[in-house]
């Protein structure tokens, strides 16, 4: 009787600590030492083959800044990032307000807007990555239509980004979108009521009332769009056959640099891992720039006192 | 404009508050869209479908053709079976790669509703020492770029002689810190402590009264949960790139062959795309509507 007394007190105990241990066991191991270990082969001469070749400092870090290389992958990364967040967001959020009514077969068109998301982003640059052919695809076909000059999607620097922001904002505006839909419906309607009321059109009720209203959900949204987008592989990866980005590396992103390094040209893991620090860092300092800027960008509207959360 | 707009517009309070009365008649809803509403839905729709379907037309015809004309006509062509057939034989292992999707969505699927419906009840319904702590934790660990631990989980994996094998992909999968978080949220709304006393007092221990009260009271939420493991596992490309590489690879890995080994044949590769997705989107039918109120709860909550 007291052995099962006992039993059952070290049962109730230890289970809520067992119950959560496997996260925190893989998070430790497939998390969080590999991140920390990054930093210790960054600082080791790394090969892909022939492993550890011993400690030599900030060496493989003074190699990844002075190559200007790694300097036009920020650059891309960062002007992909923008020219795929940005627009993303403003659409989403327009998406959003015309999916915001009272609407016949309301789940018809939520899951029609959530199609590409279960495209795989493979797949997606396969798809836009013909559609933006310079010479067999469709846009340029269709400017040429037109009357225009074809656009070298895959020559041009900053044409090569459009094109991969388009892959990345197919396949999420409509999943953010269905995000902002649910913020929306979740402000009070006598708010929206009360500026109606007091005169405001639909237009101005929108900006001034609903926009700030979604600012956390907004906040939430760019801060996770961030971490992600800054880590952009796949679109740019597969936007040609060669997967270097582009004879001049016009769209090659950190991450490709980080894999080129690693895996397919020098096989240097040592300096891979440098790049993974260095993207880690502007990652987090990025983050941060973007909070404050979100922050003050939305709130810089009068509105209605109402916490989010 | 919407008449009800209109009304409060022109006529003013009066007016606004008979129609916020007719509108509270319309079960919470808003403003009654017209066809302009609609019509653009619909253009928002198209948007987002006619890429699929150009991929299916490019599919359907040759690789020639493609190259004469580079806007197809709407009507697919007949040769989409044959452009199956040599994907399927194309010596790139499609049918391996999608056996090989398949364990490996639906294993991290199931995997990831276990631990994180064990470790969400843990948090929202146990009590113990550490508890708030160790939660916010957990959600702190989502803002983590972890993709960029993969050089030493390559390397960890080489050691093991794990690479090229699925469980490389499978095992750090296993659960996530979203997962947790997600089921600790609906399960301390949606599970009363009153069940879980019932069960202790009928003498079950704390793993019985997991399984017979905790596991089905989450199910709604783990079937979301688990669906969107799936398509993640699915669509992943990144580290199965990196870990399993071409001898075993899943479908994104496959497809990515496809394009490096078959390059000028479009069709073919268009083929390979159609095929890849086409799994998904069958899952999508069906279970779409779970997606779409999984992705609003989520937002509500986050």
């Amino acid at each position: 009787m007291t052995w099962r007394q006992r039993l059952s007190r070290w049962d109730v105990r230890s289970a809520p600590y067992l119950y959560i241990a496997p996260f925190f066991v893989l998070f430790a191991v497939v998390g969080l030492f590999p991140l920390l270990y990054t930093g210790f082969v960054a600082l080791n001469r790394w090969s892909l083959v022939t492993g550890n070749q011993g400690f030599i400092g900030m060496g493989n870090f003074n190699y990844v800044i002075s190559q200007p290389r790694f300097w036009d992958g920020v650059v891309n990364t960062f002007s992909i990032f923008l020219l795929s967040s940005v627009p993303q967001m403003v659409i989403a959020v327009f998406i959003a307000s015309v999916l915001d009514a009272n609407l016949r077969a309301k789940t018809f068109w939520r899951m029609g807007v959530l199609v590409p998301y279960v495209v795989a982003p493979v797949a997606v640059a396969l798809v836009f990555g013909q559609l933006f052919a310079d010479q067999s695809g469709v846009i340029n076909a269709v400017l040429g239509n037109l009357g225009l000059d074809g656009i070298g999607w895959h020559a041009d620097r900053f044409s090569s980004h459009v094109a991969i922001a388009t892959m990345v904002n197919f396949r999420w505006t409509g999943y953010n979108a269905l995000i902002f839909l649910a913020a929306m419906q979740a402000i009070p309607r006598d708010v929206i009521e009360a500026a109606v009321v007091d005169g405001a059109n639909r237009w101005r009720t929108f900006v001034h009332v609903t926009v700030p209203l979604l600012r956390p959900t907004i906040i939430f949204v760019v801060i996770t769009s961030t971490i992600g987008g800054l880590q952009i592989f796949d679109e740019p990866r597969m936007f040609d056959t060669f997967g270097l980005g582009g004879p001049d590396r016009e769209w090659m992103t950190v991450t490709m640099y980080l894999y080129e390094l690693g895996w397919a040209g020098q096989r240097n893991l040592g300096r891979a891992s440098a790049v993974a620090w260095l993207l880690f860092l502007i990652i987090v300092l990025f983050a941060m720039i973007n909070f404050a800027i979100t922050r003050r960008i939305a709130s810089s509207d009068a509105r209605p006192k109402r916490k989010g959360r | 404009m919407s008449s009800v707009a209109m009304a409060e517009q022109l006529a003013g309070k009066g007016a606004g508050k008979a129609a916020s009365r007719r509108r509270h008649r319309m079960e919470g809803g808003f403003r009654r869209p017209g066809w302009v509403t609609y019509s653009l839905l619909a253009l928002i729709v198209i948007v987002s479908v006619l890429p699929l379907y150009y991929a299916f037309l490019l599919a359907a015809s040759t690789a020639a053709d493609i190259a004469q004309n580079p806007i197809p006509s709407l009507i697919p062509q007949g040769h989409f079976f044959d452009n199956v057939q040599r994907v399927l034989n194309a010596g790139i292992g499609f049918w391996q790669a999608l056996v090989n999707s398949i364990i490996v969505s639906v294993l991290t699927a199931v995997s990831v509703i276990f631990f994180s419906t064990l470790a969400g009840y843990s948090f929202a319904k146990l009590r113990f020492r550490g508890r708030n702590g160790l939660l916010a934790f957990v959600i702190g660990t989502m803002a983590v770029p972890t993709q960029l631990g993969v050089i030493p989980l390559f390397i960890v994996m080489a050691k093991l002689d794990w690479i090229g094998n699925l469980q490389a992909v499978i095992v750090p999968g296993l659960v996530t810190a979203f997962g947790v978080f997600w089921m600790t949220q609906y399960l301390s709304e949606a599970l009363p402590f009153e069940l879980i006393e019932a069960a202790r007092v009928d003498g079950c221990s704390m793993i019985r009264t997991f399984w017979h009260v905790a596991l089905p009271a989450s199910r709604p939420a783990a079937a979301m949960l688990g669906l969107f493991t799936f398509v993640g596992s699915w669509t992943n490309f990144f580290w199965p790139f990196i870990a399993l590489g071409s001898t075993n690879p899943t479908l994104p890995v496959a497809l990515q062959l496809l394009q490096a080994s078959y390059f000028k044949d479009l069709s073919l590769i268009m083929a390979g795309v159609v095929l890849a997705t086409v799994p998904l989107l069958l899952l999508f039918v069906f279970a779409g509507r779970q997606l779409v109120s999984g992705i609003m709860a989520g937002a509500v909550k986050g």
